[in-house]
């Protein structure tokens, strides 16, 4: 059939034989693809007299947005913290990896560093666009330094600052920059934290709460102030207690400014959060819930004994301790273990459990627009799944990265 | 007039659909010579169009060579709408099956010129050679099409503003808010229907019972247009048992005492499989 496109001469693919999030539902309907961006199939029929180029059949998958991860610190012996000559190439192997599991885009984390590390890392990891190299970058998540001696958790106590040159001051001064900073990690109860928070967010720089003592009421200036997250809810911050809820009780919060969501990381690997825990925060606010891996550098390694860095790590299942003890050190869960865990202690369903990884994460970087939907207009990233949520193939603009092996 | 009753809905509906199977597979529609097919939207053909895709997924048929011309759509209303028969079409029909975007023809509510676009959906169909087969349905004030009570039994493809009866009937898909129904619509003339080789209409359900009656049993009347087809030489009435509610026992009687004879139409029932 000879083909009238008078839009556009790029190939048309149709995915069919799957069901597709969309609308929040699960629907059995075929997905169209153009140009890297998902297509009107209706609009292409009456306006442009259009049909598909290539059939792509998925065998019943489930068809989801690409997964997005706004916490990892590394993976396969990568450690995004340590200052390499060769970050992107660093970057690059995680970037690659993470595609098996299911992650079309994704926030590179730094933890704690010093200024140097901040220096020599930053400029060499810019925002870019994923494909067959690898997920795509949205943007570095700077995990601290401005956070609470009291709940550094893992970070190195020597490298946290304080705001005591005024605020935006000391952030240039300590990161040297914030382009292709998608977001930063601080503690709210920082005396002259307004200022930066209210920086940052004008930057479009998303500010995430965690490694704090703050109490609720701080908490809730923050959000005033534009803060939007939660890192790791429950670790690295107060518990919640029935007078003072701390920052787990943003979830409640009435001072939350109206049309404004307060999202919050959550580690769903079964270990650092107990399920209980989970269900109480997913059932207090659903629409807020952010799956993160927080992966470090152990992720994706082999069982048994690894050196990364200075330690020595040993990885038994899902557990990487701190060798010869019994000390977590760290969670190297990927992505698609934390959804499909997520959805058994919760008991949620399937489509929940799906945005939790790939809507919410877009809505909280203010990229729904693009990412995160098979909206018409989204970018195609996709991910096919079958239907106990294990990843059969990864698709990034449309084009297929991964694919598992049959 | 041949009336074929069946049981139920859904045996009216499979009747209907290997009816229309038949004929296509029948006249071997080719790159040159597409079959032209009339087509309803509405509750009533909704089974119709699913056992019509049921066949093309079994490979039994294909509308690769099929053409397309709707009967009508709202005026104003914009083409991405749900309730467009636009996306009804899309969603109900076309999204499922081989067709060939160029050939689905429906008329264009929302142009400027509005004459213009009947006049030239009128000469669509006599460039495509006429129209084979025009399946359509009856409302339950007899119209066939958007041709309301008073329309000419000639007319051709034009602009109707809708009678209250169509606008209440089709308030339940506007959420029951008739203030958000449309008071226009593009339709087919009672003629360019008369026009077919051939016309199919499906009645199904208690309510369409009098019109029915109204349409068969009563004389040729402008108020009943659907009427118009008992000067057609050659129309089908494909109903279920609801639908005759309103008819003498003897018609009933006569046209189910047939029944051997119409299924000769769709017994066999082809496939392009064995072409």
């Amino acid at each position: 059939m000879p083909s009238n496109k008078s839009v556009s001469d790029a190939p048309i693919t149709q995915f069919i034989n799957c069901s597709i999030l969309r609308e929040h539902k699960l629907q059995r309907e075929d997905l169209w693809v153009r140009g890297g961006r998902i297509l009107d199939p209706e609009k292409l029929f009456f306006d442009e007299q259009g049909y598909a180029d290539e059939c792509v059949d998925c065998e019943g998958s489930i068809i989801t947005p690409g997964f997005i991860d706004v916490q990892i610190n590394g993976g396969y012996g990568v450690d995004f913290s340590q200052a390499s000559d060769d970050v992107s190439g660093c970057v690059s192997i995680v970037a690659k990896k993470i595609l098996e599991h299911g992650v079309t885009s994704f926030c590179p984390t730094l933890v704690t560093s010093p200024p140097a590390v901040y220096h020599k890392v930053l400029p060499q990891v810019k925002v870019h666009s994923g494909g067959r190299h690898g997920a795509g970058v949205l943007g570095v998540h700077l995990e601290g330094p401005f956070i609470s001696v009291e709940k550094k958790g893992a970070h190195p106590e020597q490298f946290l600052r304080s705001f005591q040159g005024g605020g935006v001051v000391d952030l240039m001064e300590t990161y040297g920059g914030l382009d292709d900073v998608a977001m930063v990690t601080l503690a709210p109860e920082l005396a002259g934290s307004e200022s930066v928070v209210r920086a940052l967010c004008q930057r479009g720089v998303t500010v995430s709460l965690g490694h704090s003592v703050a109490n609720l009421s701080q908490a809730e200036d923050a959000v005033s102030s534009g803060a939007s997250f939660i890192t790791h809810l429950f670790n690295a911050m107060l518990p919640f207690h029935h007078r003072d809820p701390g920052i787990v009780g943003l979830l409640t919060s009435d001072r939350v400014p109206a049309g404004r969501t307060v999202f919050y990381g959550m580690i769903a690997d079964g270990i650092h959060t107990n399920p209980a825990a989970l269900r109480i925060a997913h059932r207090a606010h659903p629409s807020g819930l952010v799956l993160v891996t927080d992966a470090i550098a152990a992720m994706g390694l082999p069982p048994g004994s690894h050196t990364l860095g200075q330690q020595v790590i040993e990885i038994q299942g899902l557990h990487a301790y701190v060798a010869g003890t019994k000390t977590l050190s760290g969670s190297i869960a990927t992505m698609d273990m934390c959804v499909r865990h997520f959805k058994q202690a919760s008991g949620c369903s399937v489509e929940e459990a799906l945005e939790a990884a790939s809507l919410h994460p877009a809505q909280l970087l203010g990229l729904s627009h693009k990412k995160g939907t098979l909206d018409y207009g989204s970018d195609a990233d996709l991910t096919l799944l079958d239907d106990d949520l294990n990843v059969r193939a990864t698709y990034i603009s449309g084009e297929e990265v991964w694919r598992k092996d049959p | 007039m041949r009336l074929v009753i069946l049981d139920d809905y859904d045996l009216s509906s499979e009747w209907a659909a290997k009816y229309i199977r038949n004929k296509i597979i029948q006249f071997q529609p080719s790159a040159d010579r597409c079959f032209t097919l009339g087509l309803p939207t509405g509750s009533t053909p909704y089974g119709c169009y699913q056992k019509l895709i049921e066949y093309y997924r079994n490979g039994d048929i294909s509308f690769k060579y099929v053409k397309t011309f709707n009967m009508d759509e709202y005026v104003g209303l914009p083409r991405a709408h749900p309730e467009s028969y636009h996306s009804y079409m899309w969603n109900n029909f076309f999204k499922h099956i081989d067709i060939d975007p160029a050939n689905a023809h429906i008329l264009d509510g929302n142009v400027d010129d509005l004459e213009a676009e009947c006049q030239a959906f009128e000469q669509q169909i006599t460039k495509a050679g006429g129209i084979e087969l025009f399946v359509g349905g009856i409302g339950p004030d007899g119209h066939i099409a958007f041709n309301e009570p008073g329309s000419s039994l000639v007319s051709r493809t034009r602009v109707k503003t809708l009678a209250k009866d169509t606008i209440v009937a089709n308030a339940r898909f506007f959420g029951n808010d008739l203030s958000k129904v449309p008071t226009m619509a593009l339709t087919v003339g009672v003629g360019t229907v008369m026009a077919a080789k051939e016309v199919m209409i499906l009645i199904t359900g208690a309510h369409k019972a009098f019109a029915l009656y109204k349409a068969i049993e009563e004389g040729v009347n402008h108020m009943w247009t659907v009427s118009a087809f008992q000067q057609h030489p050659r129309t089908i009435f494909v109903c279920d048992e609801d639908a005759t509610l309103e008819l003498r026992v003897k018609t009933v009687k006569y046209f189910k005492g047939l029944m051997h004879v119409h299924n000769k139409l769709v017994d066999p029932v082809l496939s392009i499989k064995d072409q």
